[in-house]
């Protein structure tokens, strides 16, 4: 199997998944409330088998850190599991598994988001556990220590042992001049050193509160019952004042930047470009549904004139596509990669990937294809009924990310209503080589 | 053990009651009037058919001097068949909204097939044309030739690819479990068309065909479908000789240096197949020392208490022909050499004394209480269905589950500890600069 798709692929099917038709509302049967404290709450029923997923999501993500503590959201991720008052370090894990359940959270710039799948009989066990620490967590020095080193290995896994991960962390810093979306959410190293107990301690009273999260149920469960589990369990804990998010604004790019790594343990060259671009909730957002049709049309398929292009006809990479994300709070990335074949200059993939993109810029799109990928596109989204957490973490991301269930419930309808029009305005309105930010890793020493 | 809160108490004496059934699911086996079997859970809860589908064989079958064979031919099936070549292949398949994935490991080449299920038919014939007039055109198989010897390239970089390939390649020493799925890239210059083509008659058959089908499909209409799609296939495969490939015995570790600042440690020992009698009390064990979240012993250790490590973990990992137990940590250069110590450590001293009354009831619940929750999409359930006809576990088997783990008793699993667990025989294969690990061997890499 060699598809078209790469970094596309992971954030493109999410999109995918969070849609499931015009009756949507009806067969995922969500329903949305707001207890007395501030707290969010979305069920979406799902009778299948008798399991049930509990997500909390809190609206505060790495982009949110004070200057100099980049890591700090993530790093509270991981003291969430050290122990409340009542409930040991650890414990938290190990009382899960002995119920038969599996736990673990996850953090991004926007959103730092916790969950349990378990049996649907202990919905009320896992929610006392969240609900617990919530409001109780206890951080000490005693395990802010060995976890400090913990979230350290975690970078060298995830960052520093991989060039790419490395060089698209330089990437983010020329994209993003002023906004923290430059800064990696698992910190930079130096900082993630010097993070403390009082650091973590203030970030979670900041931030960790029933009216800055969304609690999401979904599984074998009614809207009564969470309800009234959640109002037990979440409803006691007061509402706190919550700074609001203000992140700095990106000023206006006006240059074009061209990145190079070379690297002794890359055997390839990655090529990848970047645009800022709409989100659903910033910049000219009207453009988020046109320009998912966009990457879809230009590399999304095997027709596409990227994959077709630049990997069937013209063989110069191995794989080429198109990316774009939409569920973020601020601006989103647009952009293009590729893996060139063994031998082909840069310079000659780069020629060879200019023509395309003028030509479809400059009426080579046709309505076909439009239309053809918005049908696969929409086609595909009777698959996120077809799983437990993937409905959850949709509606989660969603909701942590501004928009709204009525968003996510019309997805389809939204991609629907692009038409070519407005998939070449997108276009006009988001590539522009003169500040475009290319990256080029390629093997070859290191200096 | 922890110290647990009164709170807690409560919370411990619900860990002894059972979890939720797995009974949520309905086996059925369909058989067609051309005499092809499969297993069928209904589900109409989606519009969705979620097929798994299996060949006995896969790429322990390949000869030496074509390594790779299996992987580079089911590349290359939806490639182009019948009429259509590669692109109009799989932009047939994008415009059902299906998906069709080939994965070949060591003893089987898998099929997943996802589609609408109002797209059905049409989906099944891409199968069947995939897997009965598969094209081999030269220029996909010069495309995924170029990939696939680019891949390898890529695995000497990285080093988890290296560390478990070095572990393979020296515990299998002169079998075909030596070998990478993948072959080497002499072995991959040498494949053929037309090798492609002997393997698809000689491995595409039906009595090494195993079916699970799942989703919005009744036993009806499942029937026709499957005389249409597997009907041609030859009755009989060519004969699988491999017998039980031995573990070979090694150093205690050995070290491949790569300039990367954490260590990547693959490490393992023999292990017992899927069908031992005693595989039910190893899983209970495994999950004790080593499972793949931060309760194990060994996470409880090297992670929680020291910080050693962002992730450890280890189980059984049975082939058809050997049984493994295989696991990985990673720590940076200048630790490694303690987390390694740990892992022995806790080896030892699970051998020694085996699990507490404790442990054995907290995994007994979590093992059976956890499986349920694999069966929360079409996609999973099918997947489950073709490993339990893999290894002729009996189609009652979800229903006897729980008792299998339920049944085993504290003395089961201490006897299967010390007859399992070698702390002398534990192989550890370390790739990157670690610190104090002079007594090893080291050995260059893979070429």
């Amino acid at each position: 199997m060699a598809n078209a798709l790469c970094r596309a692929a992971l954030g493109f099917l999410l999109l995918l998944l969070t849609a499931a038709g015009p009756a949507r509302a009806e067969l995922f049967e969500a329903h949305e409330f707001k207890l007395a404290n501030g707290l969010d709450v979305v069920v979406i029923p799902n009778h299948r088998a008798p399991i049930v997923t509990q997500m909390v999501w809190y609206k505060v993500g790495a982009a949110d850190e004070p200057l100099g503590k980049s890591g700090i959201a993530h790093f509270l991720e991981h003291l969430m599991f050290r122990g409340t008052k009542t409930v040991p370090p650890g414990a938290f894990s190990r009382i899960v598994a002995a119920n038969g359940g599996r736990d673990n959270a996850f953090t991004t710039h926007d959103y730092t988001a916790f969950f349990q799948d378990v049996a649907a009989d202990r919905l009320a066990l896992v929610m006392k556990l969240e609900a617990d620490r919530m409001v109780n967590l206890k951080i000490t020095d005693k395990v802010v220590t060995p976890e400090r080193e913990v979230i350290l290995e975690e970078r060298r896994q995830r960052i520093d042992n991989s060039p790419a991960a490395l060089f698209d962390e330089q990437l983010d810093t020329a994209l993003f001049l002023h906004h923290p979306y430059r800064i990696p959410t698992i910190g930079w190293e130096s900082e993630m050193h010097g993070l403390t107990t009082a650091d973590a301690q203030a970030f979670y009273r900041r931030w960790y509160a029933p009216n800055n999260a969304i609690l999401v149920v979904a599984g074998d469960v009614t809207a009564q019952q969470v309800k009234a589990l959640a109002e037990k369990y979440y409803g006691v804990i007061p509402a706190r004042p919550v700074p609001v998010r203000h992140r700095v604004a990106e000023p206006p790019k006006v240059a074009a930047a061209r990145l190079t790594m070379k690297s002794p343990r890359v055997a390839e060259v990655s090529w990848t470009r970047e645009f800022l671009a709409p989100s659903y909730r910033a910049g000219d957002k009207q453009y988020a549904y046109a320009l998912q049709v966009l990457a879809e049309v230009l590399g999304g398929s095997a027709d596409s004139p990227l994959y077709k292009g630049l990997v069937i006809d013209h063989p110069l990479a191995l794989t080429a596509g198109a990316f774009y994300d939409p569920d973020v709070y601020d601006l989103a990335t647009f952009g293009f990669t590729a893996r060139l074949k063994n031998g082909v200059a840069v310079g000659d993939f780069e020629a060879a990937f200019d023509a395309i993109i003028k030509h479809a810029l400059e009426g080579g799109i046709s309505n076909d294809a439009v239309e053809r990928a918005k049908k696969r596109m929409v086609s595909a989204a009777a698959y996120a009924r077809d799983s437990l957490s993937g409905p959850a973490r949709i509606v989660g991301e969603a909701l942590a990310t501004g928009q709204t269930l009525d968003d996510v419930e019309n997805w389809p309808e939204r991609i629907g209503a692009v038409t070519l029009d407005q998939v070449i305005a997108a276009a006009h309105l988001v590539i522009h080589d003169d500040i475009a930010v290319t990256g080029v890793l390629m093997p070859g020493p290191t200096s | 053990m922890m110290r647990f809160a009164p709170a807690l108490l409560i919370v411990a004496a619900l860990a002894l009651l059972r979890a939720a059934p797995a009974e949520a699911v309905t086996i059925e086996k369909v058989e067609s009037p051309g005499g092809i079997t499969a297993w069928l859970v209904e589900d109409h809860s989606v519009p969705v058919v979620s097929t798994s589908i299996a060949f006995r064989g896969g790429a322990a079958l390949d000869p030496d001097d074509k390594a790779g064979l299996a992987t580079f031919a089911a590349d290359l099936l939806d490639e182009g068949a019948g009429d259509l070549d590669s692109t109009a292949y799989q932009s047939k398949l994008e415009d059902l909204a299906a998906s069709l994935d080939f994965d070949v490991d060591q003893d089987d080449i898998s099929v997943r097939l996802r589609s609408l299920s109002a797209n059905l038919g049409e989906a099944y014939d891409l199968l069947r044309l995939a897997l009965t007039e598969p094209r081999f055109d030269p220029a996909p198989v010069a495309r995924l030739r170029a990939e696939l010897l680019d891949s390898l390239s890529r695995d000497l970089h990285q080093p988890q690819a290296l560390a478990y390939r070095l572990w393979m390649k020296t515990s299998f020493d002169g079998s075909p479990y030596a070998r990478s799925t993948r072959g080497t890239p002499q072995s991959i210059e040498a494949i053929t068309p037309d090798d492609m083509r002997g393997l698809v008659k000689a491995r595409f058959a039906k009595d090494v065909l195993v079916i699970g089908v799942v989703g919005d499909i009744t036993p009806a209409a499942l029937k026709p479908l499957l005389d249409k799609t597997f009907g041609g296939l030859p009755a009989h495969a060519a004969p699988d000789k491999l017998g039980d490939i031995a573990l070979r015995r090694s150093d205690a570790v050995v070290v491949s240096n790569l300039p990367v600042p954490q260590s990547v440690v693959v490490f393992g020992q023999q292990g017992i197949k899927r069908n031992d009698p005693d595989w039910y009390a190893a899983l209970i064990d495994l999950n004790i020392l080593s499972s793949g979240g931060l309760t194990s012993r060994v996470a409880l250790e090297v992670r929680e208490q020291r910080g050693l490590a962002y992730s450890v973990s280890a189980s059984l990992d049975p082939l058809r022909h050997a049984g493994l137990i295989l696991g990985q940590v990673a720590s940076r250069n200048a630790r490694v050499a303690q987390a390694i110590d740990l892992i022995r450590q806790q080896w030892r001293s699970m051998h020694d004394t085996g699990p507490t009354a404790k442990e054995l009831a907290a995994a007994k619940t979590y093992l059976t209480g956890s499986f349920p929750l694999n069966l929360d999409s079409t996609a999973r359930i099918a997947s489950i269905l073709v490993s339990m006809q893999l290894d002729h576990l009996g189609i009652d088997y979800l229903d006897r589950r729980a008792a299998l783990i339920d049944e085993v008793t504290l003395a089961d699993a201490k006897r299967v500890a010390r007859r399992l667990l070698e702390p002398d025989g534990l192989f550890f294969v370390v790739v990157g600069a670690p610190a104090n690990l002079s007594a090893a061997r080291r050995v260059a890499p893979i070429e």
